[in-house]
């Protein structure tokens, strides 16, 4: 038995654990839950990097639960899997890796941004199953089991939507957030039953090998793509986002970002491993030109916004349209692996960099709200006399978002503009237009903030946040400026594996020692 | 809120232990019979939920949302302990099963009328998130009735 | 997929159709719940029916296994799903009673004229 060998039970088990423990650690003293939820974040950060290094060295890692040993998956005498199979392969192992990094400094930042506004224990509990949910549901090889982590993330998420129960907004954005999130489970759920009633199996590489596409797994993949897209935030059903991430605290919507980009693998997962990357031609159009026009939704809907985190928001759902195009671009391809293959690591990069970008400007946005308490951009101003190194950290996160050269949001876009470019120049040509608007967005935001006359005095900001977002800064100059060791490290290996379908179905059928 | 009138007040003092019973039944033979922990859990939450809507305001006193909020930590708690008992072969694996402890004796396979000592780890989970389901619907009752619902805020227009 | 016409299919797609028209085009919030809980039933049903096998016993397992049995699995699923359902009917449901201590009303275009009042 080794670390390593038991290391995806523990990154779902350490989670669970860490939140149901909570709320009795903190009922002996509050500094002693504190430091038991960094022991837990950091010990799952580390089996995070564990995870990565393992399955990028040695393959998909398969792991079940409640068998005779973590790799056995077929027992005796048995053709078919029978219990719920873990399998973290690169892709995975990426998004978990962000999970963790996510959770962190979150973590960090909530010490002292939470302790105003009440109840930190509860924070702590939800944030916790959050990232439990999140982590199983980018580990899992099992459909139904991935329904079962969805879930656990929309009840986690809705409850950090409603956080502050005291303001009369809240209430009505959690309501809406949860009607989205809930109707997607049950449309996702009534595929997971199609696909189930057809083949008599659950496991996802089971299916995946004896798929014949009749007309019940179409609509079966009409179904998984419909709830997915719902719970990315794309554009029929993006009204939900300025909803949570606006009325949610800081820490929790870095985390509701990293939630809607499980939702993006878990669509990755469907539509490469599950129904086969080589006859989805039609489909790659279809994401490709929604993904456009949520681009030109978020950003132009994000010009005439007056709340500042609700613009923000927008421009995050610009963002996932980004991710979108790619993906399409990725699946239309149709078997031109030269810019198929690019426009996937394009945007598997742009998960990676949009994640800590959009985190770094929304703990920004949480910082100004903590100094000014004031939301309204027509009553902010002339903040950069006091808060110097945050108006610094805002113009690093916005310009990385806009997708400026030295920062990392550039060589990911790049990436993309490139390979959708072949597929239709349209497209390419659009998302430059919306990546420039984007940009004049973020510098009006930053004059009107930080500059001009000063109209409200900010209070001193606790030292905890901005070390919280500086590493964030830190991260997206590092990445930033050697972008080509990161895609050939992390991102090369994931979208292999993604395209990977027979090695993913292999580890799971040939199983055994 | 007011309870109701005596006859079944009465009456509902006579059922609570039956109710009780029924649903602490259905938890122990989960791993026999259909059940488990979460119908058993979900029986004996709503036996509470009829003390609270047959007593009103007087329940308050009975019912604390504190002790059922450590009901539900400990419930959780132990289900996850339960789950990391195995993590020697695997998390999840059924240590106690086919071993000489409580509940472990191996299992007679064909037509039988049902043991309770078998089933390994399931007992004890089947317990764990009983207590877990009962204490969870149970703040839930209690808060819906008591704590929201009563002094509305002046800013409401 | 000629095998989705029979009758439990029918009434699962009824109250899933009635469930999503339900909670798309009412605008009290509580009827917006019901709508949510009756798509999660039609769900449900779908789940359960799927196991069925033409003249098969409960699988219960001292009936051990003389008989044909129903599959246990769907039965298994539509639990857990039962339970999720129960989870975010309790919190929607949380949520509507403090949006009404708030705002002193449930019907969701009367909530967004008052919260553009507020915001102005």
């Amino acid at each position: 038995m080794s670390i390593v060998e038991h290391s995806p039970a523990l990154l779902v088990g350490i989670p669970l654990l860490a939140a149901f423990a909570t709320p009795l650690i903190s009922k002996a003293s509050g500094k002693l839950r504190d430091i038991f939820v960094f022991l837990c974040l950091a010990f799952i950060f580390a089996l995070a990097v564990v995870l990565i290094s393992d399955v990028i060295q040695n393959g998909t890692r398969v792991y079940v639960m409640g068998g005779k040993l973590p790799s056995l998956t077929l027992p005796s005498g048995k053709t078919f899997p029978i219990r719920i199979i873990l399998e973290p392969d690169a892709m995975s192992a990426l998004m978990v890796l962000l999970t963790a990094l996510i959770g962190l400094i979150g973590f960090l930042y909530s010490l002292q941004f939470i302790r105003a506004e009440g109840a930190p224990d509860k924070f702590y509990t939800l944030f916790m199953l959050l990232i439990a949910g999140m982590l199983g549901l980018e580990m899992t090889g099992d459909l139904f089991n991935f329904f079962v982590f969805f879930e656990i993330t929309s009840i986690a998420a809705c409850g950090l939507v409603g956080f502050r129960i005291s303001e009369a907004t809240s209430s009505v954005a959690a309501f809406r957030t949860m009607t989205i999130y809930t109707l997607s489970g049950l449309i996702l759920l009534l595929g997971v039953g199609l696909l189930y009633g057809e083949y008599d199996a659950l496991n996802i590489a089971y299916i995946a090998s004896k798929l014949s596409f009749s007309g019940v797994d179409k609509l079966a993949l009409a179904l998984f793509i419909g709830a997915l897209l719902m719970k990315i935030g794309s554009v029929p059903a993006h009204m939900w986002v300025p909803d949570a991430y606006g009325e949610s605290p800081a820490p929790a919507t870095i985390a509701l970002v990293i939630n809607t980009q499980a939702g993006l693998y878990g669509l990755l997962r469907v539509c490469f491993t599950l129904f086969g990357v080589s006859r989805a031609a039609h489909i790659g159009w279809l994401l490709a030109i929604i993904g456009t026009i949520s681009i030109l939704v978020g950003v132009l809907a994000s010009i005439y916004q007056n709340d500042l985190k609700r613009l923000i928001a927008y421009t995050a759902v610009s963002q996932t349209g980004y991710m979108l195009m790619a993906l399409g671009a990725g699946m239309a391809a149709k078997g031109e692996l030269g810019f198929g293959r690019t426009a996937l690591e394009g945007g598997v990069f742009h998960i990676f960099n949009d994640v800590i970008s959009m985190g770094l400007v929304f703990l920004c946005a949480g910082m100004i709200y903590r100094a000014t308490g004031i939301r309204d951009l027509n009553k902010l101003g002339g903040l950069a006399g006091k808060m110097r190194w945050i108006a610094v950290l805002f113009l690093i996160g916005g310009l990385a978002v806009a997708g400026l050269p030295p920062f990392n949001g550039f060589a990911s876009k790049l990436m993309i503009y490139e390979s959708v470019y072949k597929l239709n120049p349209i497209f390419s040509a659009l998302a430059l237009l919306c990546s420039i608007i984007l940009l004049g967005v973020y510098v009006r935001l930053f004059y009107s903030i930080f500059l001009g006359s000063k109209l409200v005095e900010p209070q001193r900001i606790p030292k905890g946040m901005i070390l919280a977002s500086s590493l964030l800064a830190l991260l997206i100059i590092g990445i930033g400026l050697l972008p080509g060791m990161v895609v050939k490290s992390l991102v090369s290996p994931a979208v292999g594996a993604l395209m990977d379908k027979a090695g993913y179905i292999g580890k799971v059928i040939a199983g055994g020692m | 809120m007011n309870g109701m009138s005596k006859i079944v007040r009465t009456m509902a003092r006579l059922l609570y232990p039956f109710v009780l019973a029924f649903g602490a039944y259905i938890v122990m033979h989960g791993h026999l019979t259909p059940g488990g922990g979460f119908q058993g859990g979900a029986v004996i939450a709503s036996g509470l939920a009829m003390m609270v809507v047959a007593f009103g305001r007087r329940s308050e006193k009975h019912v604390r949302e504190g002790v059922l909020s450590v009901i539900e930590d400990f419930g959780a708690l132990a289900f996850l302990g339960l789950a990391f008992l195995g993590i020697g072969t695997t998390f999840f694996y059924n240590l106690i099963a086919n071993s000489g402890w409580l509940f472990g004796s191996s299992v007679s396979y064909g037509s039988n009328p049902g043991y309770l000592n078998t089933g390994g780890t399931l007992p004890y989970m089947n317990w764990a998130v009983g207590l877990k389901v009962l204490a969870g619907l149970g703040s839930i009752v209690v808060l819906m009735a008591f704590v929201f619902g009563e002094d509305e805020d002046e800013d409401t227009a | 997929m000629k095998i989705l016409l029979d009758l439990p299919y029918i009434s699962c797609a009824l109250l899933i159709g009635f469930g999503v028209y339900a909670a798309i085009f009412k605008s009290n919030l509580i009827k917006i719940v019901i709508g949510l809980s009756l798509v999660e039933r039609g769900v449900n049903l779908f789940l359960v029916s799927l196991g069925y096998r033409e003249g098969a016993r409960a699988p219960i397992f001292t009936y051990a296994p003389t008989e044909n049995m129903v599959l246990p699995t769907p039965q298994a699923l539509t639990l857990t799903s039962i339970v999720i359902g129960l989870a975010t009917t309790a919190l929607m449901l949380a949520f509507c009673i403090q949006v009404y201590r708030k705002h002193g009303t449930l019907e969701s275009d009367r909530i967004a004229r008052k919260l553009k009042e507020k915001s102005e």
